[in-house]
């Protein structure tokens, strides 16, 4: 009896330290994100007076407000509106691309199998782990003869582009699953290639859809190094704006509006996340071709 | 038959591989081509825009005569060692500690996975705030009365390139937890029982049967960190820049400021070139691995 009580505790102190630990972590992961905000909502001399972590004493938007649409890039005192609309811009279209041409690719690879199709498998998925460095110079310079250099239809077409190799390895992923009786039955009933896809493949693939949009969503509104190498000024995507923000080192440094603008530039990507992290783990582990 | 079925049916047995061509000429040209056209411009002297001139190995040399790149090498170990390892620890220690029937799950593990939504330039605007001396974390630890208390890491250049090591695994080990934590459920739970029937202790499980199982997540979580280690450069630009000095240099930062900054064209292609090969001799195993058992199972 008293063995079994003592047995009891023991793992009641277990089960203690458990979620100790994991409450810890959770606290950790989360300070940032707190400290962004808090930051961002303090006055500026409240800031330079030492209040770090806590609560605002004053809270005000004056902070998001420059950040938006008074802070300076460069010479240009927009705020971040125009670079948000930019990313904006070059994001729904290049999302909306490689995820069409990713689900095709992928119907193409697992339905309609060619001699090679394994190869053309292999040569894409490695352009899912190419260090971008690598292709930088011809990429600029491709642009530049291609009359894209430094525009939103340029950074379209470069997201797009690498982001084929993403989505079609998702599509391809998850229609290897679907039973070939679905296609071969259509078949039978006369429909052809685009007819199967449309009316067959499509309406069973709304989660992978949603998957790679997410995916795609999150890799192009996050990345820095297209923008950075291929986009100057007013044509900066937010995260090439952001960073030049933080990097303006004339006059007193306004770490509340530098914050604002970090919150601006994630919120996006923070909704989706909330809204379907689900999808986005799955697009996560997916890199992991068999998880 | 007639003619004209018999030449729609031929155009209907291509018109896969018609569809699919276009996508696969823009893989074959910007990511192949592209390579090659990288690997060309590395033999050139090439400067301020590419020319055309061979000139042998002379970027490869000039490279590896650059201190600049001899810290950014050097960088690369230390942080990809550390990241891999703290990263790896931490998503698996998460995972396990997650996977014993935890009330609030789900909710836990999102909040270990939001970092991986946002950009590195977020990442690294806010650990640049939290890390700052005067105001940040050293701050607030000093004013509760650890006024010797140090963690001016950033401004150091012997102890900057920890930082990025530091939001690099906040950034990531949320990933590994999510792949650990995918490996854990697939395994059979009556094996544990078995084992638990024998008398071995919960620790003893997991060391000797558990983690051993997870050997195929293990190699994905430090196969894909690796890469996101070599590929790093958004977060050392935002946050130290590659400095103070050139102390956190990376082999991705050196190359885009050859390139774009220093007008050393060749140099920068030269280290693309290092770049690629080192993730290719990681990635490439690995995809004809997965790819391979794949196919067989």
């Amino acid at each position: 009896m008293a063995e079994a009580l003592s047995q009891s505790g023991k793992a009641r102190l277990g089960r203690l330290f458990v979620y100790g630990c994991l409450v810890v972590v959770a606290l950790l992961y989360l300070m940032p994100l707190w400290v962004m905000v808090v930051t961002s909502l303090k006055p500026l001399d409240e800031i330079y007076g030492g209040s770090f972590i806590g609560v605002p004493k004053v809270v005000t938007l004056d902070a998001w407000r420059a950040a938006w649409s008074e802070a300076c890039i460069g010479t240009e005192c927009t705020g971040l509106k125009p670079y948000f609309v930019n990313s904006l811009l070059m994001v729904i279209p290049a999302v909306a691309l490689s995820t069409g041409i990713g689900a095709i690719n992928g119907y193409i690879l697992t339905k309609w199998r060619f001699p090679g199709a394994n190869f053309v498998f292999g040569l894409l998925l490695f352009g899912c782990f190419l260090p971008y460095q690598a292709i930088l110079i011809p990429m600029a310079r491709t642009l530049g003869l291609l009359g894209l250099a430094g525009s939103i239809p340029g950074l379209v077409a470069v997201h797009a582009s690498y982001g084929i190799c993403f989505t079609t390895l998702f599509f391809r992923n998850y229609f290897v699953s679907l039973p070939d009786e679905l296609t071969k039955a259509a078949m039978v009933d006369g429909a052809g290639f685009f007819r199967i896809f449309w009316s067959v493949i499509l309406p069973t693939s709304i989660p992978i859809i949603v998957v790679s949009c997410i995916w795609q969503f999150t890799q192009i509104w996050n990345d820095f190094l297209f923008g950075v190498s291929f986009t100057s000024g007013s044509s900066s995507p937010i995260t090439v704006a952001l960073n030049n923000i933080v990097n303006v080192t004339t006059g007193r440094k306004q770490y509340n509006v530098d914050m604002a603008a970090a919150m601006i530039a994630a919120i996006p990507t923070l909704v989706v996340y909330i809204v379907a992290g689900r999808y986005f783990v799955r697009g996560l582990t997916a890199g992991a071709v068999k998880g | 038959m007639s003619a004209s079925t018999r030449m729609s049916s031929r155009l209907a047995g291509w018109l896969p591989r018609i569809v699919v061509a276009p996508s696969l000429l823009v893989v074959i040209v910007t990511v192949y081509l592209f390579i090659l056209w990288t690997g060309v411009i590395s033999v050139t002297s090439s400067k301020f825009v590419p020319t055309y001139d061979f000139v042998g190995l002379e970027q490869y040399v000039r490279l590896w005569a650059t201190p600049r790149w001899h810290t950014a090498v050097a960088n690369l170990f230390i942080f990809s060692a550390l990241f891999l390892a703290l990263s790896t620890g931490l998503g698996l220690l998460m995972a396990i500690l997650l996977d014993q029937n935890i009330r609030a799950e789900g909710a836990l593990r999102a909040i270990y996975l939001y970092p991986m939504a946002l950009s590195f330039i977020v990442t690294g605007t806010a650990w640049k705030w939290i890390m700052n001396p005067g105001l940040g974390v050293q701050k607030v630890v000093n004013d509760l009365g650890w006024t010797d208390f140090r963690f001016d890491w950033i401004t150091n250049p012997d102890t900057a390139i920890y930082t990025v090591v530091v939001a690099g695994v906040w950034q990531s080990s949320g990933f590994a937890m999510a792949i650990f934590l995918a490996g854990l459920r697939g395994i059979d739970n009556s094996v544990i029982k078995a084992a638990q029937i024998e008398g071995a202790s919960l620790p003893l499980i997991y060391r000797q049967i558990i983690i051993p199982m997870l050997r195929p997540a293990m190699l994905s979580v430090i196969v894909l960190l690796s890469y996101i280690a070599i590929k790093s450069f958004d977060l050392v630009l935002a946050l130290t820049n590659g400095g103070p000095g050139t102390a956190t240099e990376l082999p991705s930062t050196f190359m885009f400021s050859a390139t774009f900054r220093r007008n050393q064209m060749g140099v920068g292609a030269a280290s693309a070139v290092m770049m690629l090969m080192t993730v290719a001799a990681i990635i490439v195993p690995y995809l004809y691995s997965e790819l391979r058992s794949e196919n067989n199972g």
